[in-house]
Formats: C-alpha cells, structure tokens, sequence
C-alpha cells in the first residue's frame, strides 16, 4: 500500500502542477478523487499501456468528466502517453482536451464531460461484456453533484434490470458543487437509500483509506447478481489545506505562488 | 427505375426497417437492437422475436437508451437504437451530440414515427425539426429512405458503414416505387430517378412518391422535370443538385420537414454558393403539426403533389 500511497500523493502534485499551467481546470473534485483513482489504476484495473486497445481490459469511464486532471495524471504515471503531456493540459493543439476525449487521449475508453452520460455508457459497457461472456469489468466515478441528472438514475434503473454485476459505480462524495454545498444546491441524500431503492448492492467508505478502496473493490467483484456503489465519502481539495471543503476551488486554477504552497503541503503531507 | 403507377403497393418504412433488421442480425452476430418501450411500433419487436439475446428494451428513458448504445458501441457492438423521432432527435439529443457523434461511436440511431404523418398523436409527437438538429451534428449521417425498398438498403449501408447514422422513417404505409434489382443507394448519394429538362424537383422522404406523381401532371402541362431522390440529406451530393440545377435552371424541394434547416436548407445552401437559380421549398412552414387522418394533414400542410405543381409553376416563372 505504500506504493499506492506515494502514487496518490504524485496524482496529487501532477494535478497542482497541470492545473497552475492551464491556469484552468478543477481542482477540488480532481484531489478528492485521487486515493480512489491510484487504487483502481495501480492495483485493481487490468490494463495493457503498451495495448491499449486491448480487448479484454478492464474499462474506466469518468462520469464526472471535469475531474480530468485525476485521470489524465493516473493514465500518465501507468505510461499511457509521456507525462510531459500533462503540463500541455487545455493547451490549442495538444490532445489532453478540458474533459475526457477517447478519440484524442490514449487510454481513455469513453468521451465524457456532460454530466450523466458516463453512467450510462458504462453500463452499455458492462452489458457488452455480458453479451460476449467477457471477464473484464467496467468502472465509472461519479460525483454527488451529479446524482441531480435524471441520466443517472435512467442508468441506474436499467444496470440493475440488466444485473450488471461487472459493473462498479464509485461516487465521489465529497459533498461540494460549484454553487455551494450539494444538500443546499439541490439535495440528493440519502444516497445509499436510493442506489439501494434503484437494485443496487451499496457499500460506504472512507474514500481517502486505500485499505477501505481496495476492500470495497474486492466486495464489489464477489457481490452477484447487481452492479455495486461504492459511496465513497471524500473531502474536496484534500491534501491541500487552503483547497479543503471550498466550493470556490471546484473550477479555479491555483496561482504559481498558491501551487508552491500547495505542492510543498503534498509532498510533506501525510496522505491516505 | 420506378414502378408503373396501376399496381401501387404499400408498405410503410418502419415495416421495411423491421424486416431489415432481422436479416441482417442474422449476418452479423455484432448487430444488437435497442428500444425504449416502442418496439411494436417501430418494428424492432420483429428482431425480438427472433434474436431476443441481442435485444434489450431500455424502458421509456430515451436519454439511456443513447448513453446505453454508445458503451455497447465502445465496446465493439452495432448497435440500432430506436424510438420515435421526437423522442431521439428531440429528448435524446445531447446524448447523441456528445456520447455518440462527438466520440464517433458506431450507433444507428433509426428513429420511426417522423413527420406529419404520424397522424392521430398529434404535434407533440410530430418530428418536424430532427433533421435540422441532427444535420448540424458533426460526424453525423443523415438518411431518410422514400420506399420499403430503399430503406432495407439503407439500413444495410447503415450497419456496413462506421459511424453514427441517424435513420428517419415513417409510420404511414407509403408506395413501393423503387425496384431492388435496379436500385441501388449508396452513403453520400443522390439518385436521378427522372429526366427532364424544365425543372429539377429534389426530394426525400414520402415526399418522392409526390415528386414523381407531380413530374407526370406537370408533363400533361409540358413541363418536363427531373427528380431527384435525396436520401442522403448529409453527406450531401451536392454534385448531383449542382447538375441538376445546371440542366434545369430552376429547382423545388420537397420534404415532409420544416422548410428550416432539412432538405429544403441543404439544398438552399448548396445553390447559393454554386449555381443561384430561382428556388422553392416545399415542406412545413415553420409550423407544429396536429391530430388528425395523415393523408388529410398531408394534404392540410402542403406535403402533397399539387403543391408541388404550384411550386414549380412559380419557380419556372422566375427563371431568366
């Protein structure tokens, strides 16, 4: 788990360091994310980077698609494209686009961005894989301000119809959206009672212990017969003091004097 | 190429795309089949029947239906979504912009039910803007088939080509005018299905049958026309319009669409950077349709042969 630990602790600094360059981007749901995105990246996919096209490879689709940041440094560090690239983030003419391109960037298996649509293609995902009686599993993190898109719940509805058990939904509640705190903006708990309500096997964690991400992935690939919800509660910007719990930091990038703060945090920070 | 007009059967498109489908699941095992709770009505139940394993009914949830077919595209499978077309174009279209066109994922998106002539459910369901909104979709090919015919060839074309295609068919039983051992569709195609020199009437749609019946009053009149079967709205042939309007001078359309945005604005376009000749467009003024016989709304909002004629008339006048 140490290795896990530092890889999330190097997601970490990465998107601090993208998001400076870009002077764009989101960086509170990218760090919250980051512990479960070094878990599934570098200890539960079965991924080829040097095959990307790989059949069999287990599939991630980033619902919440602006946390791109998160994804594009896990993919950079599993050796998916140079992470050179990174600092290139929302740049004219360079392929790592604002929100998740499956057409540009190498890695990722489904373009997302608008809210609600990766649900749903992961689940088309995880019935494919029924279809063909594939192994591979399909994996989407979703965010809390996101569980107000009826997609969700339309996807949610037919993955349970359809006893998607390869599939794992990961929520990322950390309890922020741009207008302020979700319960405030448009309320969506209690969450565990509707994935239940809608067929779902629900497990709850603290998203920020790998042990608890790793634990519950492992429940999640035992449980049969429904697809699995991990809700897993986060804090928004964390590892990054002056980020924490501030909605302000969903969509503002950090001064190059807010980043040095930042990254001499993380990399003296003990994390996870 | 077209049939004689004594033995007129009909079939409606949606039939046609039904039978289509069942033969072509039989050729590719990738072919899967989604609806959301329509399948009696727009016949993919004729697939269900018969491959129910690569059949998977979504429910009314339009926007999951979509969502659902791209990540079975990414993963290899064709998928042929299908609904109404208010309810894919209309309800479903940000799925299709940015979980199917934007990522190029290969989803067949044939839709049923488009137009007027879907009659008695009245303007809430009357599709009347989809071809509008999904023409201006990059990535995106648009195909609306005339007869029972061209539609199991188009569909055919659909499942052979990579990419999104958004397929429009109607409810209502329409004539039979093309022949399978002569005709032949082709993606980015237009077909001269009549010669003359006077006018080039471009259609698509049930609105074909209509050309051809105003191209016969017209020659009674000694008005020759040419008509143009556009069933490939995008891509466009714009070759073929460029000739025809060379060779004519003048040039009407004929859709059963608003006259904004479909066939009647391609065409618009196409000629008023190439070739300016005296236009009309025949199709629904910019209006929402209503409940009623379709034969009798086709008539109430201009889709008929006659209006056509009277397009024509006009637009010849106008010629230098």
């Amino acid at each position: 788990m140490t290795e896990i630990k530092e890889m999330a602790r190097k997601i970490r600094m990465d998107i601090i360091e993208m998001l400076t360059m870009a002077k764009s981007g989101h960086p509170g749901g990218s760090l919250s994310a980051a512990d479960i995105m070094a878990v599934l990246f570098f200890d539960e996919m079965r991924l080829d980077p040097a095959n990307k096209d790989w059949s069999e490879r287990d599939r991630f689709v980033l619902s919440k698609g602006h946390a791109a940041p998160v994804y594009y440094a896990a993919l950079a560090n599993k050796g998916f494209f140079p992470r050179e690239e990174l600092l290139k983030l929302r740049k004219t003419g360079h392929f790592l686009q604002g929100h998740p391109d499956m057409r540009k960037v190498p890695g990722v298996d489904m373009s997302t961005g608008s809210l609600g649509h990766g649900i749903s293609a992961a689940g088309g995902m995880a019935l494919a894989g029924k279809i063909d009686k594939k192994s591979f599993r399909v994996y989407s993190l979703l965010g809390d301000g996101e569980m107000a898109e009826g997609l969700v719940w339309e996807a949610a509805m037919a993955a349970s119809h359809y006893k998607l058990d390869n599939l794992v939904a990961i929520l990322d509640y950390n309890g922020l959206q741009i207008d302020g705190a979700c319960e405030e903006v448009m309320k969506s708990s209690p969450l565990d009672d509707k994935w239940r309500a809608f067929g779902w096997n629900v497990l709850e964690i603290d998203g920020h212990d790998l042990k608890e991400i790793k634990e519950a992935l492992e429940k999640a690939k035992n449980f049969k017969g429904k697809p699995t919800i991990i809700i897993a509660k986060t804090i928004k910007g964390k590892g990054v003091s002056f980020m924490e719990n501030q909605a302000g930091w969903h969509g503002n990038a950090p001064s190059s004097e807010q980043a040095e703060l930042a990254l001499a945090e993380l990399k003296g920070g003990e994390l996870g | 190429m077209t049939k004689s007009e004594e033995k007129v059967i009909k079939i409606a498109t949606r039939d046609a795309y039904g039978k289509a489908l069942v033969k072509l699941g039989g050729e590719n095992t990738d072919i899967v089949v989604l609806d959301a709770d329509l399948s009696k009505s727009t016949k993919t139940a004729d697939f269900n029947k018969v491959y129910p394993e690569r059949f998977f009914n979504m429910g009314i949830a339009e926007q999951n239906l979509i969502g659902f077919s791209a990540g079975l595209a990414a993963v290899g499978k064709i998928p042929f979504a299908s609904t109404f077309a208010i309810f894919a174009a209309g309800r479903a279209f940000e799925q299709i912009r940015n979980s199917v066109a934007y990522p190029k994922l290969n989803v067949k998106i044939a839709v049923t039910h488009a137009g007027i002539s879907v009659g008695e459910d009245g303007g809430s369901h009357q599709a009347i803007e989809d071809l509008a909104l999904m023409r201006a979709i990059p990535n995106m090919t648009v195909l609306v088939p005339a007869d029972a015919v061209e539609t199991d060839q188009i569909i055919r074309a659909a499942a052979e080509y990579q990419g999104p295609v958004y397929i429009r068919m109607g409810r209502l039983a329409v004539p039979v005018l093309f022949d399978d051992t002569k005709y032949s569709f082709a993606i980015g195609k237009a077909n001269i299905i009549r010669e003359g020199k006077d006018v080039a009437i471009i259609a698509n749609g049930l609105m074909v049958a209509e050309a051809l019946k105003a191209a016969e009053e017209l020659k009674e009149q000694g008005i020759e026309s040419t008509v143009v079967n556009c069933a490939s709205l995008k891509p466009l042939d714009e070759e073929t319009i460029i000739n025809a309007a060379k060779l004519t001078g003048a040039v009407v359309t004929a859709e059963e669409h608003s006259i904004i945005g479909g066939l009647g604005s391609a065409v618009a376009e196409v000629l008023s950077e190439n070739i300016p000749v005296p236009l009309r467009r025949v199709g629904v003024k910019d209006t929402f349709g209503e409940s009623g016989n379709p034969e009798e709304l086709l008539k109430k909002y201009g889709l008929t042969a006659q209006e056509i004629v009277i397009a024509v008339r006009e637009v010849i006048k106008q010629k230098k």
